[in-house]
């Protein structure tokens, strides 16, 4: 017997971004496309058990939710503009095959990632109508009231349709500064699930680096040609393949040079090295993502962090730095230059980010982690205290504190 | 579509000869584009009279309603199919006049009756 339910989550995880964004096509309103395409979920909750699954879940329910969403417009729209309902009316045609309704993803995607709209705002609108969480889930995982959130996201979906924010994938010249926005949001949404902020979270939020993935995917799928896309995809993975071993059993961040590499997920990071190899082969000039996804792979391919390739690492971390020459980057590769030539060398060049990076908790742990390989332990103590102090991760907190109470 | 495109300025010097050589070329492009409705420029914050009439007599009052650092020294209003081709619009503005600009949609208003404007859709 067919388990409804997990149909039910399957069509939600498969399908929700699909029907929504066909919905967006027709109606061209993101309102009258959400409310639908919730609306066709709970029927699907009600009359799947007693009808059985349909043949087509996808079809099934873009048709039930257009349908849900010419009523709503005629129960809305009931002194409005007659021709355009008699339209909408008439096109109650069989649903698109959902190969064509692919490109309709796309342009969700780019609608809800428009530059027009600020970085916090675009993360929120994706989740919500590429990903399906619900505005609670959304509110919760960016830690804000739930009104906060409903109200951003209704801001957004106003300024979209005021604005005439276009329901399009953008053009050619356009295309690889809006694919790197939409790039950074999904990085944005990872990052905060696997070093999750504040107090009263878990440190890893796998349902947000899991979503992450799931979209990024669903990018891939769609720009199979873009490097980044295909960079930021591996970087996810091989990154997502450590997720069980980077908290001990008592809550605490275990470094990537003390994890059990035994319980590395195996699959993914087979995933990702293929796309690394695959990017390696296309003979293009990577990006950041490209190479911070090489940097993974290195990372991964030792069996033991002895085994480690470092050269390879500050080589790519020297690429990485011509792309993108922030303090963060310069703070990375000064953690890897450590282990090639030593910490005293690696905290002469920590040392000169101090004033941009002062108040970044990981500037202080690595030059912590420098001045305690140096013996230099009251230095260090200070430098441990600082992090702990900025530090926004329960995890990473509570092996901080460790390493400094360590300390002689 | 109309959008409004304003010129947000922090000094209290008018437009340079060159940047209003520029200003013109620019305009002259939304006149040939087909997206020129109307623009200007304001004088200064100080020229600004308030009118109040909300309780029975008019009440004017010297100088502008709020004193800021920024304000608005001209405008374009703007027709353009959608955001993504005002933006562009809004940026080579900003670059013309050499100023900040705001963009913001008009609030489904028809302009057709404004000067030298054709229709919307």
């Amino acid at each position: 017997m067919v388990d409804v339910r997990a149909a039910i989550t399957q069509a939600h995880r498969a399908q929700w971004a699909r029907v929504v964004a066909a919905l967006t096509r027709r109606f061209g309103d993101l309102d009258v496309a959400e409310e639908a395409a919730a609306e066709a979920f709970a029927t699907a909750v009600e009359r799947w058990p007693v009808d059985g699954v349909p043949p087509n879940p996808g079809g099934w329910l873009t048709t039930t939710a257009q349908r849900k969403a010419i009523d709503r417009i005629r129960r809305e729209n009931k002194r409005d503009d007659k021709h355009k309902e008699a339209q909408m009316v008439l096109d109650d045609g069989p649903p698109e095959p959902l190969g064509a309704i692919e490109d309709d993803r796309l342009r969700l995607i780019f609608t809800c990632c428009h530059p027009a709209l600020a970085m916090e705002t675009r993360v929120a609108l994706t989740l919500r109508m590429l990903g399906g969480l619900t505005v609670s889930e959304i509110a919760r995982a960016f830690l804000v009231r739930e009104s906060a959130m409903e109200q951003r996201i209704t801001r957004a979906k106003a300024k979209i349709k005021a604005a005439r924010v276009p329901y399009r994938v953008p053009a050619a010249e356009d295309l690889p500064a809006r694919v790197s926005g939409v790039l950074s949001v999904l990085f944005l949404v990872f990052n905060e699930g696997y070093l999750a902020t504040g107090p009263d979270t878990d440190p890893v939020r796998h349902d947000l680096t899991a979503e992450a993935i799931r979209l990024t995917r669903l990018i891939r799928e769609l720009l199979p040609a873009d490097g980044e896309v295909a960079g930021l995809l591996a970087l996810m993975l091989l990154t997502e393949a450590r997720r069980a071993a980077r908290i001990s059993a008592s809550g605490e961040l275990v470094s990537l040079g003390e994890q059990d590499r035994g319980a590395w997920d195996v699959a993914l990071i087979a995933e990702g090295h293929r796309l690394v190899r695959e990017r390696l082969a296309a003979r293009v000039a990577p990006g950041r993502y490209q190479i911070l996804a090489a940097i993974g792979a290195v990372h991964t391919s030792a069996h033991d962090v002895r085994d480690t390739d470092w050269s390879q690492i500050v080589a790519l971390y020297d690429q990485l730095v011509r792309l993108d020459a922030s303090p963060i980057v310069a703070l990375n590769r000064a953690v890897a230059v450590a282990e090639l030539d030593g910490p005293e060398v690696a905290l002469a060049a920590v040392d000169r980010l101090g004033d941009p990076l002062g108040g970044y908790h990981a500037y202080h742990a690595a030059r912590a982690d420098l001045l305690r390989r140096l013996g230099r332990s009251r230095e260090s103590r200070a430098a441990y205290d600082q992090a702990i102090e900025l530090a926004g991760n329960t995890a990473e907190i509570a092996y901080l504190t460790r390493r400094r109470d360590q300390l002689g | 579509m109309h959008y409004l495109v304003s010129v947000v300025d922090d000094t209290a010097g008018l437009a340079t000869d060159e940047e209003m050589a520029a200003i013109d070329v620019f305009n002259d492009r939304l006149k040939t584009e087909g997206h020129w409705v109307f623009a200007g420029g304001l004088a200064a914050p100080s020229t600004a009279t308030v009118i109040d009439n909300r309780g029975g007599q008019a009440i004017f009052t010297d100088g502008p309603y709020v004193e800021t650092k920024e304000y608005l020294a001209g405008f374009w209003v703007i027709e353009a199919e959608d955001l993504d081709v005002a933006l562009k619009l809004a940026a080579d503005g900003s670059k013309h006049c050499n100023r900040k600009v705001e963009l913001r949609p008009f609030l489904g208003v028809d302009l057709e009756s404004l000067p030298g404007q054709g229709s919307d859709q």
